[in-house]
């Protein structure tokens, strides 16, 4: 302590400096790794120990070893099998859509017209607002019935042919529903990245493409999309592993259900660790979570590293 | 003229999406100020969006149904004891790796790095087992303390810092000042940009937490605002347009924040993409 915050620390000589610093050092980054150690890796390990027991909260039987029965279990379970599939289905519907929307706003916002200020801010306001509030927002904008927003909505578009349902209890409707709400709030997230990307890519790139001759399409094309490249394939596994974590819109808007329709591994994981008491089964559920969000983040380090290669 | 068809092109697609973005916003904010009776019936209908004469009983009742004060406190509580304190560990922290030679730098930084893909949700069962054992359940603790140490802070200070020229220190160094003295009145002036951005991102996060919460609280004492806002929504009778006032005010302080900051937050956001 005398050295962090004593007045004279330095008398010159490289290697007492080097010794101070190292002392220095320790102190400074000691309370961010030790909040890591216990909170973080901890944790992490503990989920994967106790994957392979048979521990319940407030059970009398010994803690005992397993091996891998709960992941057996887990497996041949009906609810996270759902819940796998759910998380899969809902990744591929809001990655793409939420994509190809950022990339089309970022390149309208990154147009040099008048008003852009004020169309970036809109879009990205969502970002600031809760996603339990906007659940219960959406909850009201999927109201059952002709009286429903989106259901008067789509009425109005088909000339009255559209029959109303109550999207939230439809097993076909109630996850692309939770689907619509994550874009609406999370599609401002991935405009900004790729609009920053986009300013980034240096002017004479395009005019030195104008001077060859390339028209608005070509340029998108052979400078515009591979500059963006790495910025794109951020938000893909960005957005992928999102929408891997879902869970507050499902537990506000839907519990999981009808019948398992919109279930997802977190749901599956909380419910069980929570409501069930099932701790390790609950921390199995979390491995694999883990598992995929790991495969997820090296496939995008392979692929951004393949750049610098080429 | 082709390039006023691009021009017009641009803008009806922006307006089209100005709508999906405004419509959501709009009917809370309009239900807010009605009769709870009218929200439901007017979904369906440009009415939504207009209130008619400013009905204020739902502000009223979202204080007497529900301890609306007391989540606005907590959250208020919460957040802004892990934005503070989290600057300080974090910072300090990515300045030790920045900036200072020590032993175990290399091997520590990695383990920050590796650490730093795996989210909240990948460990919240293990953590709720280790706060239970610690007796730690339904307090501000359990709310805070886990989350004042976080890798990804770490690592964007510690690329700020990386990239300060190294002369910042040298002349205060030569004149004795202590190594915290350096960092309080050489380094945080100097990047400011990075304390923004953490600073939002954390608080982001923090505001809208819902997972962690909601599983090791139980008492509206502790709980923040969204689980305020769940609650409301189940708490019979269904009134939508108290739940709305609940939305609005439940929002009203981040988005003062984010208007008044606004340049902060869109590059604090951004900064995450480029880091990455």
């Amino acid at each position: 302590m005398a050295i962090l915050l004593g007045k004279k620390m330095t008398d010159g000589s490289p290697r007492l400096r080097r010794s101070q610093d190292s002392i220095v050092a320790w102190c400074f980054s000691l309370p961010a790794l030790a909040g890591l150690t216990v909170f973080v890796l901890f944790p992490f390990l503990l989920a994967l120990f106790l994957s392979f027991t048979n521990l319940r909260l407030g059970s009398p039987l010994p803690l005992e070893f397993t091996g891998f029965s709960q992941y057996k279990r887990i497996f041949t379970d009906g609810p996270f099998l759902h819940a796998l599939k759910n998380n899969t289905l809902f990744a591929l519907f809001v990655v793409p859509v939420q994509t190809t929307l950022a990339l089309l706003m970022a390149l309208c916002v990154n147009q040099p017209l008048r008003g852009m200020v004020f169309f970036r801010t809109l879009f990205f306001m969502p970002v600031v607002f809760p996603l339990s509030l906007v659940s219960v927002v959406w909850i009201m904008i999927f109201a059952p019935g002709s009286q429903g927003m989106l259901n008067s909505f789509f009425e109005w578009l088909s000339f009255t042919a559209w029959q109303p349902r109550d999207f939230l209890h439809d097993p076909q409707w109630a996850l692309p529903a939770i689907a619509m709400a994550s874009v609406w709030q999370g599609v401002g997230f991935q405009m900004v990245v790729l609009l920053a990307a986009l300013q980034a890519i240096p002017v004479e790139l395009y005019e030195a493409a104008r001077v060859d001759g390339a028209g608005r399409r070509q340029q998108f094309i052979y400078i515009t999309l591979p500059q963006l490249r790495n910025a794109i394939i951020f938000v893909i596994l960005v957005t992928t592993i999102l929408a891997f974590r879902l869970f507050d819109q499902v537990q506000i808007m839907t519990q999981g259900g009808p019948s398992h329709a919109t279930t997802t591994i977190m749901y599956e994981s909380v419910t069980t660790a929570f409501a069930g008491q099932q701790v390790a089964r609950g921390a199995a559920m979390t491995v694999v979570f883990f598992s995929i969000v790991f495969v997820l983040t090296l496939l995008q380090r392979k692929l951004v590293k393949q750049k610098g290669g080429l | 003229m082709k390039n006023f068809t691009v021009q017009l092109a641009v803008y009806l697609l922006l307006g089209g999406l100005s709508l999906i973005f405004l419509i959501p916003v709009g009917m809370m904010v309009s239900g807010s100020f009605k009769p709870d009776g009218h929200v439901l019936v007017e979904a369906g209908s440009l009415r939504t969006f207009f209130p008619g004469e400013l009905h204020l009983a739902n502000y009223g009742d979202v204080f007497d149904r529900v301890p609306f004060a007391r989540y606005m406190a907590n959250s208020l509580f919460i957040t802004a004891t892990i934005v503070f304190c989290g600057l300080w560990i974090n910072s300090l922290a990515g300045y030790a790796f920045a900036r200072l030679q020590w032993s175990g730098r290399q091997a520590l930084l990695a383990a920050v790095i590796a650490i730093l893909i795996i989210p909240l949700e990948a460990i919240a069962v293990p953590l709720f087992y280790e706060v239970t054992l610690l007796g730690w359940r339904n307090t501000y603790l359990v709310q805070i303390i886990p989350f004042l140490a976080n890798a990804f802070s770490i690592y964007l200070f510690y690329t700020f810092f990386l990239a300060l020229p190294k002369e910042l220190e040298e002349a205060a160094r030569i004149d004795g000042a202590s190594p915290l003295r350096i960092f309080i009145s050489v380094i945080v002036p100097n990047a400011k940009p990075v304390f923004a951005a953490v600073s939002i991102l954390t608080f982001l996060t923090q505001w809208g937490s819902f997972l962690w919460p909601l599983m090791v609280t139980h008492s509206e004492e502790v709980r923040p605002l969204p689980l305020g806002i769940a609650a409301f929504y189940t708490l019979p009778p269904l009134q939508w347009g108290d739940i709305f006032a609940f939305g609005v005010l439940m929002v009203l302080p981040v988005l003062l924040l984010f208007i008044l900051f606004q340049r902060w937050f869109v590059q604090g956001v951004a900064t995450t993409g480029m880091k990455n």
